[in-house]
């Protein structure tokens, strides 16, 4: 049985990052990353963007090149996912059958893309957006399909909206809840990514479910709960992501929604650690609820924080959250956590596509939008570390810089 | 491919061949120097690839975006010589371009 100093499970952006920040940090022991995927690490945001689109080959959207896994000694294990944990024995028994041993693990296996469970969820023809191979079956599929139906309006389904619409296919987006962006955003940024959809062609559905997916070698409708049958020759399934912890939460892993990690990243079990999409964390900027973040940032920075704690040198995460996503022409930039706001302020007008909005919790900044406003996010950013309280008529106010608001 | 010069944070200096059409952000990255995230993968909304570029080569370099100017104003380590290498694209123009990889923020 091979036996390695650290073993990281998953090769998304944290388990990568995990692997380079140890190196970076002079980390000399032995590193392997096991991953579910055929492919080398690579930028998941783009699948739904610019790789989507055809803009950007796959060898670009690589995170390193080829080569610099075995230049840095970090051994790949790709198409291979982690079945078991035994903590006790510090071994991974993995999908091929083969016993992996740890010194440390570095839990990173993201989640999967949430299911379809109605009639018809089965059929040939619905696709998720979380992996390459999901694009690529979309992207091979696209040439003899006209409607498409994308069921959910996060930022996936959207992002997958603005793409495909480009393409010239009839595309409806199906929202159980009365607005896009619901789980992620106020109000206002909702309307405006509805009306630019609605302005480029995309059929927005809000407060609508879906009662059953039917056809014949593949999905030729989506039926709706209130009985109508929207044409469908591929449906997009765009519901969120469920964390990828079965195998720690059956090894008495704490956790629940994701698994759960104290300020470095450690979780309940001795020598595991877990970053990214599955570890649920209390995180300062949400007042220390505990959350998940599906983020690049997140990621990223948990990975260096894991890296810091086994290099001998722990420091707490409190990385500023953000975030981005490109449709159409607008770009979207985030920060801070808006979860639970209580108010949001609009800053310039929607209407000439470049505005922010300005989340208060308690009165202070708790999180700004910005849309085609990157001015806003970078000195917004300041308002959100400094949990600022300023009046609601200095912060819609596009005269007075942001960063001008921090001292007053 | 065309040759560009990256000096590293610790002060080493390479040459590299540089694709012509892709980032200089892309080549240093290709090249296996992982102090460069570049995160956001090259669409404009970090700065996690800033550079600081060998002045003698300003003139030839695109104009700087609104945008990137803002996103540079984010890094506490600007200088008039930072640039977001994503947003610097491989031509011969850029032949022996020598850019320096800006610290941390």
């Amino acid at each position: 049985m091979q036996r390695h100093d650290v073993v990281i499970v998953g090769a998304g952006h944290a388990g990568a990052q995990a692997a380079v920040a140890l190196r970076q940090r002079s980390f000399a022991g032995s590193i392997t990353i096991v991953g579910e995927e055929a492919e080398l690490p690579y930028e998941r945001p783009p699948l739904s963007k610019e790789y989507l689109a055809c803009d950007k080959a796959f060898e670009r959207i690589l995170i390193r090149p080829a080569n610099f896994w075995a230049e840095k000694r970090i051994q790949m294990m790709t198409g291979r996912r982690v079945d078991l944990v035994a903590p006790a024995t510090k071994t991974l028994t993995l999908s091929d059958g083969s016993a992996l041993g740890y010194g440390t693990l570095i839990w990173a296996a993201g989640g999967h893309a949430r299911q379809m469970t109605c009639d018809g969820s089965d059929l040939a023809g619905l696709h998720s957006v979380r992996n390459r191979a999901d694009a690529d079956r979309i992207m091979t599929e696209l040439p003899a399909v006209e409607n498409i139906v994308v069921i959910g309006g996060g930022y996936i389904g959207l992002e997958a909206a603005a793409v495909l619409i480009k393409f010239g296919k009839r595309v409806t987006v199906i929202e159980a809840q009365d607005r896009v962006l619901a789980r992620v955003a106020g109000v206002s940024l909702s309307r405006f990514f509805e009306a630019a959809h609605r302005s480029r062609g995309v059929d927005i559905r809000l407060g609508a479910t879906v009662d059953c997916i039917a056809g014949d070698d593949r999905v030729r409708v989506v039926r709706l709960s209130s009985g109508e049958d929207i044409p469908a020759d591929l449906v997009i399934v765009g519901i969120g992501i469920v964390p990828a912890v079965e195998p720690l939460l059956t090894a008495g892993a704490a956790g629940g929604n994701g698994v759960a990690v104290d300020r470095e990243c450690r979780t309940s079990l001795p020598d595991v650690f877990a970053i990214g999409d599955c570890a649920l964390h209390t995180n300062p900027f949400a007042d220390g609820a505990p959350i998940r973040l599906e983020s690049v940032q997140n990621a990223n920075d948990m990975a260096a924080v894991a890296a810091k704690a086994i290099t001998g040198s722990p420091e707490p995460y409190a990385a500023v959250p953000w975030f981005w996503s490109n449709q159409y022409d607008i770009k979207l930039q985030t920060v801070g956590i808006s979860t639970g706001h209580e108010a949001e302020i609009v800053r310039g007008d929607p209407a000439t596509g470049a505005f922010s909005i300005i989340y208060l919790k308690q009165g202070r900044v708790c999180a700004l939008d910005c849309v085609n406003a990157v001015r806003d996010y970078v000195q917004g950013r300041a308002l959100v570390v400094g949990r600022a309280v300023i009046s609601p008529d200095l912060l819609s106010d596009v005269a007075i810089p942001l960063k001008t608001l921090l001292a007053s | 491919m065309t040759t560009i010069k990256v000096t590293t944070r610790n002060g080493d200096t390479r040459d590299l061949q540089a694709q012509e059409g892709f980032s200089v952000m892309e080549a240093i990255r290709d090249a296996g120097i992982e102090e460069v995230l570049a995160l956001c993968g090259g669409c404009l909304s970090c700065a996690t690839c800033h550079v600081y570029v060998d002045p003698a080569f300003t003139d030839v370099l695109p104009p700087l975006s609104d945008d990137e100017n803002e996103l540079l104003d984010s890094s506490s380590h600007r200088n008039e010589c930072s640039r977001l290498s994503c947003q610097l694209v491989v031509s011969d123009a850029l032949k022996g371009l020598a850019v320096t990889v800006a610290p941390e923020d």
